[in-house]
């Protein structure tokens, strides 16, 4: 159960971090994105403000026994670089790059009650879903 | 558009960060967004689905929160509704094929030192910047 209020707590955080960096506006997305444009830094700040905590705290926290709340910390097991992960990678910058949504900030610009989000929202929920049945397959 | 925000960005990315960290500390999970999502959507564990679930609400309320206090928030919709629902299942698809978005490749990948998410990091940040390069540049 604390798990589940901690996860509650710890995505409104996130969240909020989204609204406040403004990365829920994907104007200020493809204004990075657009290096032959009119540049707009602001993810660059916001993924080193990120990764200034992250990077010197996922060492050190990785070092427990277990995390706080639950039995065994749960991480990626895969480690081989493949071509599922360039694939992957390239398809999503396509889309990232043409709609200025990542799925965190489209998942939280929700609540702007916009249809254009909810569409897009929809679409990739299909969209993993889809990729899913493939791994099934595979 | 608009003026650079570092101010704004560093602060949402430091409480992005803050969030990692304890996700990673309390829960033992990566914040990942489109992994959470997608554990939702397709999990074996039967009581895998509520901290995610709790999460994603989390996620909305953060951001619902900041426009009650703030009295909204901007949000410039970069295409129409075709191209939006194209890009959605790009997104969609592609996260789940790649392992991983921003947050979980980004963010925590890096912080693991994980060799996989910095060559998918630098793989979708130089194919979305080539992509918005091809459709407001050339076309």
């Amino acid at each position: 159960m604390s798990a589940i209020v901690s996860a509650l707590f710890i995505g409104a955080l996130f969240g909020l971090g989204l609204a406040v960096s403004e990365m829920i506006d994907p104007a200020r997305v493809i204004g990075f994105l657009d290096v032959t444009g009119r540049w707009d830094p602001t993810l660059l700040f916001v993924m080193g403000g990120a990764l200034a905590l992250t990077v010197p705290a996922f060492p050190l926290i990785l070092r427990c026994a277990r995390p706080l709340l639950a039995d065994f910390f749960a991480l990626p097991t895969k480690s081989k670089l493949d071509g599922s992960l360039i694939a992957g990678a390239m398809i999503f910058g396509i889309g990232w790059g043409i709609a200025g949504f990542c799925p965190g900030p489209a998942l939280a610009a929700l609540t702007s009650g916009s249809p254009g989000v909810a569409l897009f929202v929809v679409a990739m929920i299909a969209g993993q879903w889809l990729a899913a049945l493939r791994e099934k397959h595979s | 558009m608009s003026e650079p925000n570092i101010s704004g960005g560093l602060l949402g990315g430091v409480l992005i960060g803050i969030a990692a960290l304890l996700l990673l500390l309390l829960n033992g999970r990566i914040a990942g967004i489109s992994g959470i999502l997608g554990g939702i959507i397709k999990s074996d564990v039967p009581g895998e689905r509520f901290w995610r679930i709790a999460f994603i609400c989390g996620l909305m309320l953060g951001a619902a929160l900041y426009a009650f206090m703030r009295g909204g928030f901007a949000l410039r919709l970069q295409a129409d509704a075709p191209m939006l629902i194209l890009a959605g299942l790009l997104v969609g698809s592609g996260t789940r094929l790649g392992s991983g978005c921003t947050s979980g490749h980004g963010v925590c990948g890096l912080a693991r030192r994980s060799p996989r998410s910095a060559v998918a990091t630098i793989t979708f940040m130089i194919v979305a910047a080539l992509t918005v390069f091809v459709t407001r540049h050339l076309f």
